[in-house]
């Protein structure tokens, strides 16, 4: 057990330590650099000099390299390309905004989505499930923006519930953004939940045609007995993957969503960044979304594999 | 237990069938009449299409999703199953009526241990406390015969042993006390020795607790030890029902005594009597009799009316215009006897020389932190000499590395170290790739599943192109010509040539995967368990074609089985292999006499004859190995007759019995022979 | 005398598979909605430069933001121009872009993951850390950087999506090919000496299109949704060019009062999207394979 734990963590950090290499890689590999890029039109001469010695860009790749990935390690990620801000610093607000847009969706939309997706699946076929599952489909396939943008007409043009934009500043604390953040959440609940709903729903189903739901069916189980004591905890196991896979998306994958509502959160500031040219906060961020996705992937497997007793004693099957 | 005269089980003019896409009705089960009374042992017979598990599900009240009774009715204690209500049905399910599943390991819930599931049936179908129950489960265990309940209580299903899950599903069924058993196939899967002990377990329970039990299985033999009574269905009607001596000894009817010719019997030398053609699909039986299409003697009345299902003057239901004329004929003969010209002067075709084989696999980090592979080989000191135009059987159980040598010499996994021999001076690289396509054509190679050995996306003529191609690289038409002559040689008719493996059954595809291999013109066939996936009368017939083919092209064959019966009947040699390493090896008359290697003795004692008086003996444990011992005799760990400390810390020497058998033992032959007769006598 | 071998003769379908297919999913109710839909869609994006009534660029002051009229049927955007005819033409680019990308990305995915499906050991498990790599990477990043440094073209866009969108298909390829290759038609070919190329192209890959083509539909459908999105946001599609994510964009300001220009793009790109999201779905039941989806990465 103990070495599966460890072969993993360190599959993790291999993992991790590719993504940086293929991060900065991808930067080197750009036209130019990080002070033509800002500098644009402007890069020339003293200026560039100037911004290139103050960003460091005159040593060799790999020392560079070397640098930017031990610091990251212990939580410097430098400064922007303006020479002017900490992108910790910069980084962290936003990354606070994102995680609290994150945890609002996920505490509506991951047990709603387990509970309807069972529902669906115990109902197969009858009304509830066609109804809900259609809806998951829309959900899924309607692009984000479009459902944003539908949203906002609806609850806030027209019924006037509901803000439309999120006009708090980025460094707010997190009660201030209520009301502003109910439609974002409800956005983002939304295609999360159709996602983790399909999911269940064809596991439960899976499931319930097993060789072991029938032998228990036929051991004079009764049915919730079943759904609860055989059923789910089979089925579920695989959610905790596809929640994982969740969580790295709603911090790093809901730009448009942050777009839409103006809402401060990592994406915006990816995008923002991007279209400034501020290449090293690019980085940075690049770095954060990676390693948590490769964390929170790892804590998945480890999930699975408390839970899971197949895996749990692996070294001990015949 | 209950002895009133009133039958347990009781059902009536039932059919069941489900409507198809275009909305016909197809039955799966017709017209059965059936009754189970209180202690009966009562054996559901036939092969797969008969319609014995939806029968004895249908016992249960369960129909799977696309069935439903069609008429008639199945009842339990005289209520009517299929008009109970789902509380009543669950209290009747797991409580008085109590299934044993056919794989157990799929069958209990992976997530729960042992213990709470059979804590769950306790706590709905008995009266034992919370606190009680635990001991209760003990008790269960025990009962089961698995060795060392308490600690087993806290392991999951995927921890045990095949043998040992399904032991839980015994105790688990045990657990409501139940009047009645249904066992679903409940040994399918099982080694052969592991499967003799479960059933005398289950002969024991039936006949100490006097619960009635109807036991659904295709396996004769097993059905021999523990039934009284035997039912033998067809195409989803009864055909046969007597006592156990009446059926398996004298059937009177023609499908019966068939099927019972087709089984290799250990004592026979000769290949079983083949049943051609298959059984019809749901829905194809038309009006007369069922079995008219492959009856030996059909008659007009046959094809046009139905027999009903009459009563023998000695107690026997059959299903047949003609059973007194099948009551006059004698007891089915032995089959077709295979010729065995000498072969010691047949030149050498394959020799293996001290082949050891590993199953190593490391991942990236052990390849990174450098940790070696575990150093016992899976398969070890095997040297083997094959004759031009034999068979050998290879025989074992799960672990006995047979396959896998099978593999090796078609060099699908490298041998560690050895070399094999082919024709006598060519050398087989270890690997295919190093091969010649002149050596590769000459050997091939024959799978158990033919599911599975078949591209399911190719249609036949394509399979059979495949080889063509690749080694004779001839036109299309040549290749159209070689393919309807091989299909013809393996009784397949040329229209076969359009079809998908889908639209074929399992015997049909297992005669393409043999057309496949002797299309190439092989020397040397290898076969793994070609048998063993097939209806018992599929087996037959192609036993009896590899037989023919052999005649035919002089093919010498290695047949790799677990089944000594059906090793009996083909081959010449044969070689016993336990945990990777040979024990014995010889003509298969003497292997199959005095004296054996105490492993042979234990397999030979376990193997179930379809015969009521046929007692199998078990002198071994059945206890599961995972890894082959490094030093010492492969066997110590579970031998009847062990010797001492030297069989734990020396290999076993050769010991010439004749010129041709060896027996690799510390006794000596002469001490077993005596040991081994005492024995018996 | 006993019979002479009667094998009974099974129903022969003399069908093309493919027409047998394409039928199956019609049957299905969401089969035939989701095909009509795309197939009205790509009829479109090829006749709609022959049937629009106005110039898709002819701007007018007069016309700003008029609601729908019997000349202008679904009403002018906030320039005064046809929504109509920039709604009719607005999938082209999209469906171009995406038409094209697909393929690619599913043709490269594949041949990587099949390669690796295949090779095992040391490389593949070191090129599935890179693959990890790159997919946990966020995708708008990935394809920003790209996009923003060397334009928004078409001939920027399609690699770029093409590139980040096979990721996930080696994958899906490399799975599809472990379990195909476990099984024991592969060791037969083996066992005869069948050359690799040989074995991938007569036993592999007639067994794994299946599952490579519903994830091809899918893979469409995700793309899809990526360039409106970038559309949107304006990295995508540029101006004057009608794409319907350009036009939701645009229109999004005006929306309290004049929700026709959103709602016209709205209707027909969420169309598109749902119909090969349906046509997937039902290609997957009528292939049989168990699907369970994915996040779009």
């Amino acid at each position: 057990m103990l070495s599966m734990l460890l072969r993993r963590l360190s599959l993790g950090f291999i993992t991790v330590a590719l993504v940086s290499i293929i991060i900065f890689t991808g930067v080197e590999f750009l036209p130019g650099d990080a002070c033509t890029a800002f500098l644009e039109r402007e890069a020339q001469g003293k200026l560039l000099e100037n911004c290139r010695r103050d960003l460091d860009l005159n040593r060799p790749a790999i020392d560079r390299y070397l640098d930017w990935a031990s610091s990251a390690m212990v939580g410097d990620l430098g400064v922007s390309v303006n020479g002017q801000q900490s992108i910790a610093e910069l980084v962290g607000n936003r990354m606070n905004n994102s995680l609290l847009l994150a945890f609002c969706a996920l505490l509506v939309g991951v047990p709603l989505a387990i509970f309807l997706g069972v529902i669906t699946a115990l109902w197969r076929d009858k009304p509830i499930d066609l109804v809900f599952s259609t809806a998951a489909i829309f959900a899924m396939t309607i692009p984000e923006f479009v459902s944003s943008t539908v949203l906002i007409l609806v609850f806030s043009a027209w019924l006037g519930w509901l803000p439309g934009i999120v006009l708090t500043s980025a460094n707010a604390s997190a009660a201030e953004f209520f009301p502003e953040i109910i439609l974002p959440v409800i956005v983002v609940a939304m295609v999360m939940t159709a996602h983790i709903l399909r999911m269940v729903r064809t596991s439960v189903i899976d499931v319930l045609a097993s060789d072991y739901v029938r032998m228990a069916t036929l051991k004079g189980v009764p049915y919730w007995q079943i759904v609860f004591q055989h059923v789910l905890p089979n089925a579920l196991l695989p959610a905790i993957n596809v929640v994982a896979l969740t969580i790295a998306w709603l911090l790093g994958g809901v730009v448009v969503i942050e777009v839409v509502f103006n809402y401060p959160g990592l994406g915006r500031m990816m995008i923002d960044s991007i279209s400034d040219r501020d290449l090293p906060v690019v980085q940075a961020i690049a770095l954060i979304l990676a390693t948590v996705y490769v964390s929170v992937n790892l804590t998945a497997d480890l999930l699975t594999m408390i839970a899971n007793p197949r895996l749990r004693t692996l070294h001990m099957r015949k | 237990m209950n002895l009133d005269n009133k039958p347990l089980i009781e059902i009536c003019d039932l059919s069941i069938g489900f409507s198809n896409e275009e909305k016909q009705v197809l039955p799966i089960l017709r017209n059965i009449d059936l009754t189970v009374r209180a202690g009966e042992t009562v054996g559901l017979v036939g092969e797969s299409g008969s319609g014995k598990s939806t029968l004895a599900l249908a016992m249960m009240g369960y129909l799977g999703n696309p069935l439903k009774v069609l008429n008639g009715s199945t009842s339990f204690r005289q209520q009517s199953t299929f008009d109970l209500s789902v509380r009543e049905l669950e209290q009747i399910r797991g409580g008085q009526l109590a299934l044993i599943p056919q794989n157990a390991g799929q069958a209990l819930t992976p997530t729960q241990r042992i213990g709470r599931q059979i804590s769950e049936a306790l706590k709905l179908h008995s009266k034992f406390t919370e606190t009680q129950r635990p001991e209760r489960v003990i008790e269960l265990l025990t009962q089961v015969r698995l060795p060392d309940p308490a600690t087993l209580v806290d392991r999951y299903p995927h921890e045990l042993s095949g043998g040992q899950q399904q032991r839980v599903a015994v105790a688990m069924a045990l657990a409501g006390e139940p009047d009645a058993l249904l066992l679903d196939e409940p040994t399918t899967g099982l080694d052969v020795t592991t499967q003799a002990h479960v059933l005398e377990l289950l002969r024991d329970l039936a006949q100490e607790t006097g619960t009635a039990m109807v036991y659904v299985s295709h396996d004769l033999g097993a059905i021999a030890r523990v039934c009284e009574r035997v039912v033998v269905m067809y195409a989803g009607e009864i055909v046969l029902d007597g006592s156990v001596r009446q059926v398996l000894l004298k059937p009177v009817h023609p499908y019966a005594r068939s099927l019972l010719a087709s089984i290799p019997k250990l004592r026979e030398a000769s290949l079983p009597a083949a049943l051609d053609g298959r059984p019809p699909a749901p829905g194809d039986v038309g009006n007369g009799c069922a079995f008219a299409a492959r009856c030996a003697m059909v008659e007009d009345r046959c094809t046009h009316e139905r027999p009903s299902l009459q009563v023998t003057k000695s107690g026997e239901r059959v299903r047949c215009h003609l059973f007194e004329k099948v009551e006059q004929l004698a007891a089915p003969g032995p089959g077709t006897a295979v010729e065995r010209s000498s072969l010691k002067q047949a030149p050498e075709v394959l020799a293996l020389d001290n082949i050891a084989i590993s199953y190593t696999s490391r991942g990236l980090l052990d390849q990174i932190l450098g940790r070696q592979p575990n150093n016992t080989p899976t398969v070890d000191d095997i040297s083997l000499v094959i004759r031009k135009g034999e068979t050998i059987g290879l025989v074992g159980e799960s672990g006995s590395g047979k396959s896998t040598i099978l593999k090796a010499i078609a060099g699908l996994i490298p041998a560690r170290h050895g070399n094999i021999t082919y024709n006598g001076n060519e050398l087989l690289k270890a690997s295919i790739d190093q091969r010649d396509k002149n050596q590769l054509r000459r050997i091939q190679l024959i799978f158990q599943n033919p599911d599975d050995s078949l591209n399911p996306r190719q249609t036949v003529a394509e399979i059979l192109a495949q080889p063509l191609r690749l080694y004779f690289g001839l036109s299309n038409q040549e290749l159209h010509d070689r393919s309807l002559e091989i299909l013809e040689r393996v009784r397949l008719g040329g229209h076969y040539l359009e079809r998908l493996p889908s639209q074929l059954s399992g015997g049909e595809k297992q005669r393409v995967a043999v057309a496949r291999a002797f299309i190439a013109e092989p020397e040397l066939v290898l076969c793994d368990e070609v048998t063993s996936a097939l209806d018992v009368s599929v087996q037959a017939a192609v036993l009896g074609l590899l037989n023919r083919l052999q005649r035919e092209f002089g093919t010498t064959y290695i047949f790799v089985s677990h089944d000594l019966a059906v090793v009996r009947a083909l081959a010449d040699r044969v070689a016993l292999l336990y945990q990777g390493r040979l024990c014995e090896i010889g003509p298969v008359a003497d292997v199959y006499s005095l004296p054996s290697h105490p492993y042979t003795e234990v397999l030979l004692g376990a193997v179930l004859e379809p015969h009521p008086d046929s007692v199998p003996v078990l002198s071994a444990d059945d206890i599961v190995e995972l890894s082959p011992m490094p030093i010492g005799c492969p066997f110590q760990r579970r031998c009847p007759r062990r010797l001492g400390d030297i069989c734990d810390t020396q290999t076993p020497p050769w010991q010439q019995v004749s010129s041709e058998h060896l027996i690799r033992c510390h006794i000596q032959h002469s001490d077993l022979q005596k040991i081994q007769t005492q024995q018996v006598s | 005398m006993p019979p002479t071998l009667a094998v009974p003769v099974i129903k022969n379908r003399n069908q093309n598979r493919l027409f047998k297919v394409l039928s199956d999913v019609m049957s299905r109710p969401s089969g035939a909605i989701g095909l009509s839909l795309v197939v009205f869609h790509l009829v479109l994006a090829v006749i709609s430069p022959f049937i629009v009534p106005f110039d898709y660029r002819e701007i007018s002051a007069m016309l700003m933001l008029k609601g729908p009229s019997l000349e202008y049927w679904f009403g002018n955007d906030h320039l005064g121009r046809d929504i109509f005819s920039r709604t009719l033409l607005g999938g082209r680019e999209a469906i171009l872009v995406t038409g094209i990308a697909t393929p690619i990305a599913v043709l490269w995915g594949s041949f990587l993951g099949i390669f690796f499906g295949l090779v095992g050991g040391r490389v593949d498990e070191f090129s599935m850390r890179i693959v990890d790599a790159f997919l946990s990477l966020p995708w708008i990043l990935k394809m920003l950087v790209l996009i923003v440094t060397f334009g928004t073209g078409i001939g920027v866009l399609i690699p770029t999506l093409a590139f980040f969108y096979g990721i996930p298909v080696i994958r899906i390829a490399r799975a599809a090919t472990h379990d195909v290759v476990a099984r024991d038609f592969i060791s037969a070919a083996k066992a005869r000496g069948h050359g690799r190329i040989a074995i991938i192209r007569h036993e592999l890959l007639p067994n794994v299109l299946d599952t490579l083509m519903v994830e091809g539909a899918m893979r469409w459908s995700w793309m899809l949704l990526a360039f409106s999105s970038l559309s949107f946001l304006g990295f995508g599609a540029s101006p004057p060019t009608p794409d319907w994510g350009l036009m939701i964009a645009d229109a999004r300001g005006f929306m309290s009062f004049a929700p026709w220009g959103v709602l016209a793009p709205v209707v027909f790109l969420s169309s598109l999207i749902i119909g090969i999201n349906l046509t997937a779905d039902a290609l997957a039941k009528a292939l049989g394979i168990d699907r369970i989806q994915k996040a779009p990465v």
